[in-house]
């Protein structure tokens, strides 16, 4: 075990991991931020993606200790809800989730995505979500939320 | 309506689920909490021959240790199958089950600790390929005791009517085709998990990723000989089932039995191979099935012989073995069918229910052989099948009552909207359009243990606070009941959906719902609460027409506001909530659903029942590479008849999930084996779609509004998967020629038809 300080959503944490231990099980288990979803596990479905210095990284990938020193910022981060992002608003008012698990990865990865590429097509928002597997909404409703989003940020 | 029914409504829980603070099962954490390390079996078949826990017992961090011996009560979903145990007991039956678990201070000490039993094993010969199944085999070898004739056949369903083997020797046009479908599993992104806690009061709360919370509780008390009435199920946030959280599972009652033995709270969390394992998903199958018709193109007759793979345990098996047939009986009318589904027991991980359940397979044979006989009697594929259908307010050749039907509207729609008569067998060669139907129930009519008790019951409770709070034990699971209740309540009682409240899915505080399967749960939860709904309306019309002096049916609750349109009644919401409930208090009013009694009175007459019927049809548009074999799927129009969209912004969702689930069984997804041995347990190597794989999708709702469906609605969830496999195979056929016979239909498959044929 090791002592590590962390700053995740703008907060200071000191926590002791093990050295194999990943970023979302420190999240998860150790300070009890459980919006970020453990799905598969070895990176296959972006379920656990977190930002790391404004990067989406795979948080079951990330061993807890390279993110010393580097600013964390899980769904938590984003909204507490009563200021949904735009990305999350137009999830919601398009149908753009059904069980909701793989939503904060999701949300994740499409945050920075628009930062990128604020104007993408709908092939574009295809090849940006395509490392976040959902197994309930065929996509369809996820795309048009994030082309909505990215008009609202444009707008 | 005035209210939001039939509007696009998002969900109640959105906000929730995009913030990350809807709880599912495993982020709930409880002071003391032990965690659950399993012990699986390497074998496939093997007689345990000793079981040594000493080592274990004694690990650091180990809280207990259990092993079969302890729970020696079977369970099952089916009480006519409940061949399972919580972990095994004398024999293993495939790779992965449960032998032996404990409860540990860490996840870590409870992994590590499993590993420090010692089982011995004598393996015995193991059953993988299903047809070995269906032979005589040494009794020492049999998978389970129970079946007959020294085979390990689990069930032979089997039904014919009207001698179809007759009429299709006389059939002008016949067609025979033999197909062969690979397993596929849910692969719902949240991995199985569940808690149990052991409570001061000697009563046992299971928190669970379920579908099916009544079944569970029912299932827990008999494995845990634990009177029902201290046992109580709650399904929290639930991130997908598809049919494969809708049975009891082995890990779900070992975790309570931990809890029970360390009086601490436990939780048991699969990883995703652990899912993979668990499977329960749709069989692998066999199917020969021989189809006739006529020179119009009408069918005389059907007759299909089916092996389906069901793995070690029973689950839905029963089920699935007549669904492979009954379900046949739509949307064509078929007055000669005939049908016979052996489920083989083998050493695998069970199958069990998958969305669009026992009907995937068949209805994939089936779509395929009439675009064949469209083709050699000279029809247009459309037009045979509109010969065909099935009219509405009907009874099928095995007695299921057709009520409402918008299949004709259906696929008028797709071919409308796909140009269809203009681009059918006209565009150039690698590019091709396929029609598929299909024809779903809406709830199945029986309940899986037979009493008489309502299907549903839904209490709506008004109190002083204005608020109504509806109990149900309906499960959502991604789907959106608990939005259809909350819709179902504002709009019945005329107030904004914020003034409704859930209490859901739990079984000490919600009247029974018997689970999201079937797609029962708008058809049979809706009806009751829309019963309960207006019942609680009327309680209220009474007291304020009692004090105004006016009639109760002048009466009108609309925009939060009770009023009659002469004005003698003109009162807000909350006025007329204390005048309701002046002199009474709390008024909680009760609605049920109960299916009207139908069918035949024959042997299997009960399978396939259902109060409402959906339709569908799809076309695809697919691209074929001749030179490499890859189908590239480029749009699915789809029309899907639900009877009344309560919600659209649902509905669409759940038919495009239909296309996404489906597209993956068509081209991609197959559950592989290796000795019985899964061995692409894992999201690389067992392919779904990804969002770059999706197609374009054109949804069309019908609306044929059922008569006996809550505001004229039926199902969505399930009946919109079974036309988008034969669309999408039908499409190959119309881009390149060839007959894919084999899901699912991989580039190295089609090439190798592409070249067989020249």
């Amino acid at each position: 075990m090791e002592k590590v300080q962390l700053n995740v959503n703008g907060f200071p944490q000191v926590v002791l991991v093990g050295s194999h231990e990943t970023i979302l099980e420190t999240l998860r288990n150790r300070l009890n931020l459980t919006g970020t979803k453990q799905c598969c596990d070895e990176g296959t479905c972006g379920s656990c993606t977190i930002l790391m210095d404004g990067k989406p990284v795979l948080g079951c990938l990330t061993p807890t200790v390279r993110c010393v020193g580097k600013e964390i910022v899980t769904i938590e981060g984003v909204s507490s809800g009563d200021h949904l992002h735009p990305v999350q608003k137009q999830l919601v008012q398009n149908g753009g989730m059904q069980c909701g698990f793989c939503t904060p990865g999701v949300v994740m990865t499409a945050i920075p995505y628009l930062k990128e590429n604020p104007d993408p097509s709908i092939d574009d928002i295809k090849e940006g979500l395509s490392g976040n597997l959902c197994r309930c909404t065929g996509y369809k409703k996820i795309i048009e939320a994030v082309k909505n989003a990215a008009e609202e940020l444009n707008g | 309506m005035s209210g939001p029914i039939g509007k696009p409504t998002p969900y109640i829980d959105g906000v929730q689920k995009v913030t990350g603070k809807a709880m599912y099962t495993d982020d709930y954490r409880f002071p003391n909490m032990l965690y659950v390390g399993l012990l699986r079996s390497p074998h496939a078949h093997a007689h345990i021959k000793h079981i040594d826990t000493s080592a274990a017992e004694t690990y650091p961090g180990v809280a207990a240790v259990t092993v079969g011996t302890d729970l020696p009560i079977s369970f099952g979903i089916l009480p006519i199958s409940s061949d399972e145990n919580a972990m095994a007991v004398e024999k293993v039956r495939y790779v992965g089950e449960i032998v032996a678990a404990v409860a540990a201070e860490t996840m870590e000490a409870a992994q590590k600790g499993a590993e420090k039993i010692i089982v011995e094993y004598d393996p015995v010969r193991a059953f993988i390929d299903p047809g070995d199944s269906l032979e005589v085999c040494d009794p020492a070898e049999q998978i389970h005791s129970h079946t007959k004739g020294g085979k390990n056949i689990h069930k032979t369903a089997e039904l014919r009517f009207n001698e179809p083997e007759k009429a299709l020797e006389q059939s002008p046009f016949k067609r025979t085709g033999s197909f062969k479908f690979a397993g596929v599993t849910h692969a719902f992104t949240e991995p199985h998990s569940t808690i149990a806690i052991w409570n001061g009061d000697e009563t046992l709360t299971v928190i669970s990723a379920t579908q099916v919370p009544h079944y569970l509780h029912r299932n827990l008390s008999k494995v845990l000989e634990l009177p029902m009435h201290r046992v109580r199920v709650k399904k929290p946030a639930l991130g997908g089932g598809f049919g494969g959280k809708s049975d009891p599972f082995a890990h779900e009652m070992i975790t309570a039995y931990l809890s029970m033995k360390t009086k601490r709270p436990v939780k048991c969390t699969f990883s995703r191979e652990e899912v993979f394992i668990n499977n329960h998903g749709r069989h692998p199958t066999t199917i020969d099935m021989s189809v006739g018709c006529d020179q119009d193109g009408i069918i005389t007759a059907l007759d299909t012989d089916t092996i389906i793979d069901g793995g070690a345990y029973g689950s839905f098996g029963v089920v699935t073995s007549y669904y492979n047939g009954v379900l046949l009986q739509g949307p064509y009318k078929i007055d000669k069918l005939g049908f016979r589904t052996r489920r083989a027991y083998t050493n695998k991980p069970q199958c069990g229910a998958m969305r669009g359940h026992g009907a995937v397979n068949p209805r994939y044979a089936m779509e395929v052989i009439l675009d064949m006989l469209a083709h050699d009697a000279g029809i247009d594929p459309c037009d045979l099948r509109e010969k065909n259908f099935l009219e509405e307010n009907t009874v099928t050749v095995g007695q299921l009552r057709i009520t409402s039907n918008g299949v004709r509207d259906c696929l008028q729609a797709v071919r409308k909207k796909s140009d269809w008569d203009k681009l059918y067998g006209k565009q150039p060669y690698g590019r091709g359009l396929g029609i598929g139907c299909g024809f779903y129930i809406s709830g199945s009519a029986l309940p899986i243990i037979w009493n008489h008790y309502p299907q549903t019951v839904v209490h709506a409770k008004l109190d002083f606070d204005g608020r109504i709070v509806m109990f149900s034990g309906a499960s959502d699971i991604g789907q959106g009941s608990d939005t259809m209740l909350t819709q179902i309540a504002s709009e019945e009682l005329g107030v904004p959906m914020n003034y409704v409240q859930l209490e859901v899915a739990d079984t000490k505080t919600t009247p029974v719902d018997l689970g999201s399967y079937s797609s029962r749960v708008t058809f049979m939860v809706g009806n009751a609460a829309k019963m309960a709904s207006e019942k609680l309306r009327n309680e209220m019309a009474k007291a304020i027409a009692k004090e105004k002096d006016v009639s109760t049916d002048d009466i009108v609750f609309r925009d939060n506001k009770i009023f009659t349109e002469d004005g003698a009644v003109d009162i807000s919401w909350e006025d007329g909530v204390e005048a309701a409930l002046a002199g009474r208090g709390a008024i909680v009013e009760s609605g049920y659903y109960f299916s009207p009694k139908m069918g035949g009175d024959f042997k299997g007459s009960g399978a396939g029942l259902s109060p409402a019927y959906s339709f569908g049809a799809f076309i695809s548009d697919v691209t074929v590479n001749p030179s490499t074999g890859s189908v590239k799927v480029e749009k699915i129009w789809a029309a899907h008849d639900c009877g009344k969209a309560l919600n659209p912004l649902a509905v669409e969702g759940q038919i495009e999930g239909s296309i996404h689930m489906g597209l993956g069984q068509a081209i991609s997804e197959d559950l592989r084996y290796v000795n019985g041995q899964i061995v692409n347990a894992n999201f690389f190597d067992y392919r779904i779609p990804y969002s770059v794989d999706t197609p374009d999708m054109d949804v069309t709702i019908i609306e044929s509004n059922d008569s006996e469906g809550p505001y004229g609605a039926k199902e969505a969830g399930e009946g919109p998967i079974h036309p988008v496999l034969p669309s999408i195979g039908n499409a190959i056929y119309d881009a390149v020629g060839i007959r894919m016979m084999e899901l699912p239909i991989t580039p190295d498959k089609v090439l190798a038809k592409i070249q067989e044929k020249g």
